[in-house]
């Protein structure tokens, strides 16, 4: 993901995330909660896996978003943008994801500049669901950034 | 005398469809052993992240292989039981090819009386060069020996 418009769009307050189609499908819009950005999946009966659940699948494509756009939007301003992939990605199950809205956000562990380390949680905020001290789901990605000036692959080492 | 495979195999192609989100990404079942369970996921521009250059999101992938490694235990226990991911690692190889579309073969290679094991990987055409590897674990309410496997 290289777009400038996005990068530019995660500056403000708050949004939607429209211009990639999977948040799109997921109905993703974010916030800027101090230091943090959050995105918001709004409930909706097409998330759903086992009866009256969230599928383990949604779950992980928000937290999966939730790192990608973190480190993007961490990205220093005014440089030619990586392309930000995510490597490995593990997905710890904690609560059962309930038929209600969820919240997500990831902190950057080590930014370098062809990897970057990165924890998202999600957690529901509706009455009797925990909220934050009670993530339904947490995630630990390993990114690797693709920028445009290495496209070549590097020459071996004599 | 009919395996619980086959009787799987008659009805999860129906079963895919009806679970929502497998619906809405247009996840489709096609083919299950004892132990094993074969979905796809056919393309969709809805399906990616970054339209621009036709890179696909990996929620979908996951969520395949995901659908493909649970379905797989619950063939492996023998019955229809309550049960939950505990985790999932998802390595992703390389991106799949644009418009392709995604292949997950899932299996439970070890069931102990609560945990299944599981493992799986998706590819887009040759199974022999993948996309992505998944290993992860569930675990069910009841503790009890599926039938088949050692305590």
């Amino acid at each position: 993901m290289t777009s400038p418009i996005l990068a530019a769009a995660l500056k403000g307050p708050a949004g939607r995330l429209d211009m990639l189609p999977y948040a799109a499908l997921l109905d993703l819009s974010f916030e800027r909660v101090g230091e943090e950005l959050h995105l918001i999946m709004p409930f909706d009966e097409t998330l759903i896996g086992s009866p009256g659940r969230l599928h383990g699948g949604a779950i992980a494509g928000l937290l999966e978003l939730a790192g990608l756009l973190t480190v993007i939007a961490a990205q220093p301003e005014g440089e030619a943008l990586p392309r930000v992939r995510p490597v490995t990605v593990t997905v710890d199950y904690m609560r059962e994801g309930a038929a209600t809205a969820s919240r997500a956000t990831a902190s950057i562990t080590r930014l370098g500049r062809r990897v970057v380390n990165v924890q998202a949680q999600v957690w529901q905020e509706t009455e009797g669901r925990g909220g934050r001290d009670k993530p339904i789901a947490a995630a630990h990605i390993n990114f690797v950034l693709d920028w445009p000036q290495m496209a070549e692959p590097l020459e071996p080492a004599p | 005398m009919t395996s619980f495979a086959d009787q799987v195999g008659q009805f999860m192609g129906p079963f895919i469809g009806r679970v929502p989100h497998n619906k809405r990404l247009g996840l489709r079942f096609i083919t299950a052993g004892d132990r094993w369970v074969e979905l796809q996921l056919p393309f969709a521009p809805q399906l990616l992240v970054d339209p621009d250059h036709g890179i696909w999101a990996s929620g979908p992938i996951f969520t395949l292989m995901d659908t493909a490694v649970g379905m797989a235990s619950m063939l492996a226990r023998g019955a229809f039981e309550p049960h939950a991911t505990l985790d999932l690692r998802t390595d992703y190889v390389r991106s799949p090819r644009a418009e392709a579309t995604v292949t997950a073969r899932g299996e439970c290679y070890r069931m102990t009386r609560q945990i299944a094991f599981v493992r799986g990987l998706a590819h887009d055409g040759d199974p022999a060069d993948p996309i992505a590897h998944v290993a992860g674990t569930f675990m069910f309410a009841a503790s009890k020996l599926a039938p088949g496997w050692q305590g």
